[in-house]
């Protein structure tokens, strides 16, 4: 069966890239070396970076310096406070926090934040998506503006809501799902760890679906129709033409999309800070980071937390690119 | 195109306007800029009455800081570091004020100044405003937390409200009656609140010694005092008599279960008078409940001694970097007059620090618990006076955080192994 499906190379050949040289389009491939660009190639990368240049400065102005900044920062026991005590630390801020258990028990409740949100995301955006994209086309735009409304709604404000909502004094929860196996008027939802996180990973899933749906969506559309009417002239079924034909098509998309919701997941503070502050054991690498450095003022410790929860940040977009073994310029339609 | 070409020119034409608007008007008196805590627009008010009477010598704006004390400290805190010299006037919750005035945030009160503004000022709030045995900042209003009870629960218990209470009297009565005591047990500055009073009443203290620098001070807790304050509230907890909304309760949430089905005895500030005064208004409560409210001075720890309640307020402090430091000083002195401060206590139900203010009829009349109030700030306890307060609060919620789980035997311990840590730069927070 599976013989009979068209293998989809990488770069699907459907989707002809405006970058791509005459060369390449010919053999499907490019040519193996780096061989001499011909004028029209390096008109076009000059072209590139006049467009892309100033960005790029921007980026380095507004990113890149206070990355640096707080690496440096990061070297000092620094109080904003007392300025004139400042003094140089070396490694020990990093000591200090990789030797606290504070430290490696936000790390794991924000794992397990990003973990299990990506994953219920994943595969609720990836329903929406499919009904969005089969969807008549006179419901088609009421169905997309539907589902995007979470999404449009400032995360403080929605944070505010599902906290209000499951609060004990004002909260409607209580009463509306009193038949509900635990659930009963004396339920306090924040008092405890696993029903705290119960509600941020809720809140957070109910807010951020719409945007990796749009994303999966977008990745549907891409995927040639001809391969699906192949596929199911040979007989394959709903399911296989789901797994064999539009997922290995739709890999950037699902990379892209993960990728991203991975990346904002793990940087959860908004939730967490509303609804607990942290309190039984909610507290996450951002919040840990802004309570040394906003609360308590302590530049020196603050910084060290944040280089380190960006190397966290580093680590997942790695482990994402190596995991899916997508190359993003390959799924531009570059190659 | 045509209609975008109109459009920034209507935007420019604006804000050229606006430029122009900034620059005209009343040129050469000087603004003042007065940032304020959130309130019923009492303070706007007081800067608009001052500004009149200062007769063009200078002009108060008002500038709104975040709603709750810690956000307030941060975005001060933060300018001020920075050298901010748009900070002429701030509105201080008096736990930070010697942080604030340790960094050298504060312009130093001038002698004639401090004389003028510390006389017949109550206890309590004299003490908030001193760092290092001076005066820092104007004392504004104070306010210091009561002990308000159902006066059909106390009657059914058959306690009497005359005499002062003690908290094992609550916990039985609570226990017997199956009713909810309104305390504070979230994890915020409240709980602070909370434990910081059960400490001082029971005769000791948080911070042994206040001015020590961060990897010298000491701590009071693991003490007769902080083993009976953490029984307390282990035992409130533990037993379930804060209700089950105890470990999220702040001061509205304490309220509310005060005017349910269940409330009984409430440690809560003043306002939840006005609070309820205006539900009842509105028609969300019901009228009786009024009549069944009465208050009493906070309970003690140790029969036969006195309680040492709460302490809380605003002090007007002066910015270093102000450019203007006399005429705020002169706008300070404004701003807290015995009057000002009366009529601030009606119209936004904040108590004044003036002890004379407490006399005005308007006082009387409107807050029939106005001498009660007075009395208690005469006794109420400071939280610590450290620069590291906000260390000092953290680590306590950190370990003090549910109540249930609050033990004599080990969490006076915990805090004082965590707080000091935190302050030799061991821990995180």
């Amino acid at each position: 069966m599976s013989a009979t499906v068209p293998a989809a190379p990488g770069g699907s050949t459907a989707r002809a890239g405006a970058a791509r040289t005459a060369d390449s389009a010919v053999t499907g491939r490019p040519p193996r070396g780096r061989p001499r660009a011909s004028d029209r190639a390096r008109a076009e990368a000059r072209l590139g970076w006049y467009l892309a240049g100033p960005a790029f400065v921007v980026m380095l102005a507004v990113t890149a310096y206070p990355i640096l900044q707080a690496v440096y920062e990061s070297l000092f026991r620094f109080r904003l406070t007392a300025p004139d005590e400042r003094s140089f630390a070396g490694f020990g801020n990093y000591a200090v926090i990789l030797t606290d258990g504070v430290f490696w028990r936000a790390l794991w409740v924000t794992l397990l934040i990003t973990v299990v949100t990506v994953v219920i995301e994943l595969v609720l955006g990836f329903a929406l998506a499919l009904v969005m994209h089969k969807a008549i086309t006179s419901l088609r735009g009421i169905l997309r503006t539907a589902i995007l409304v979470p999404y449009g709604i400032i995360t403080v404000v929605s944070a505010f809501a599902w906290f209000y909502a499951f609060d004990i004094t004002s909260g409607f929860v209580n009463q509306w799902f009193d038949w509900v196996p635990g659930i009963s008027s004396d339920l306090n939802w924040f008092a405890q760890q696993g029903t705290s996180l119960f509600v941020i990973i809720a809140s957070e899933v109910w807010k951020t679906t719409p945007f990796i749906s749009l994303l999966l969506l977008a990745g549907l559309a891409q995927v040639p129709g001809e391969l699906d009417e192949a596929a199911a002239v040979d007989g394959a079924t709903w399911w296989q033409r789901l797994r064999r034909v539009t997922i290995p098509n739709m890999k950037a998309a699902i990379m892209v999309a993960v990728l991203f919701r991975a990346l904002d997941a793990f940087r959860i503070f908004d939730n967490v800070f509303i609804m607990t502050n942290g309190a039984n054991g909610t507290e996450v690498l951002s919040l840990l980071a802004y309570r040394q450095s906003i609360s308590r003022l302590e530049i020196g410790l603050g910084s060290a937390l944040s280089v380190l929860l960006f190397l966290c940040v580093i680590g997942i977009s790695v482990a994402a690119v190596k995991f899916f073994k997508v190359d993003l310029a390959g799924a531009r339609g570059e190659r | 195109m045509r209609r975008r070409r109109r459009a920034v020119a209507a935007a420019a034409a604006l804000a050229t306007t606006g430029v122009l608007a900034a620059c005209g008007g009343e040129s050469g008196t000087p603004v003042l800029t007065w940032y304020t805590n959130p309130d019923a627009g009492g303070q706007a008010r007081i800067a608009a009455e001052c500004t009149d009477e200062a007769a063009g010598e200078y002009r108060i704006e008002v500038a709104t800081l975040p709603r709750d004390a810690s956000s307030q400290r941060e975005q001060l805190a933060r300018r001020l570091a920075a050298s901010d010299s748009s900070i002429d006037l701030m509105s201080l919750d008096p736990p930070f004020i010697p942080e604030f005035a340790n960094a050298g945030f504060l312009a130093p009160v001038p002698e004639e100044v401090a004389g003028r503004v510390s006389e017949g000022v109550v206890e309590a709030a004299l003490a908030g405003a001193t760092w290092e045995d001076e005066l820092v900042a104007v004392p504004f209003w104070a306010n210091t937390q009561l002990l308000w009870y159902r006066v059909s629960v106390a009657e059914a218990a058959g306690l009497d409200m005359t005499q002062p209470v003690t908290w094992d009297q609550l916990i039985e009565v609570a226990a017997a009656e199956d009713v909810v005591l309104g305390v504070q047990g979230t994890k915020a500055e409240s709980l602070t609140v909370w434990i910081n009073a059960l400490v001082a009443s029971a005769g000791g203290e948080i911070v042994t010694d206040p001015e020590a620098e961060a990897d010298a001070v000491e701590l009071g807790l693991d003490s007769d005092a902080g083993r009976e304050a953490a029984r307390i509230m282990g035992e409130i907890g533990d037993q379930g008599l804060g209700g089950p909304g105890l470990p999220t309760a702040d001061e509205n949430a304490s309220l509310s279960v005060f005017q349910g089905d269940r409330g009984s005895f409430m440690v809560n500030w003043p306002f939840v008078y006005t609070a309820t005064l205006g539900a009842v208004e509105a028609g969300t409560l019901d009228a009786e409940l009024v009549d069944d409210i009465g208050w009493a001075m906070y309970p003690q720890v140790r029969e036969g001694e006195q309680a040492r309640p709460p302490y809380g307020g605003i002090n007007i402090g002066v910015g270093a970097f102000s450019e203007h430091v006399d005429l705020a000083f002169a706008a300070a002195e404004c701003i807290t007059t015995p009057e000002r401060q009366a009529e601030y206590f009606v119209s936004d139900g904040n108590p004044p620090s003036s002890t004379e203010a407490y006399d005005d009829p308007a006082v009387q009349e409107e807050f029939p618990m106005a001498d009660l109030i007075r009395e208690s700030l005469e006794n109420g306890a400071p939280r610590p006076q450290t620069p590291y307060y906000n260390e000092v609060s953290a680590g306590l919620q950190e370990t003090w955080h549910p109540p249930a789980d609050v033990s004599p035997d080990s969490t006076p311990q915990r805090a004082t192994d965590l707080i000091t840590a935190v302050l030799r730069g061991e821990q995180l927070l």
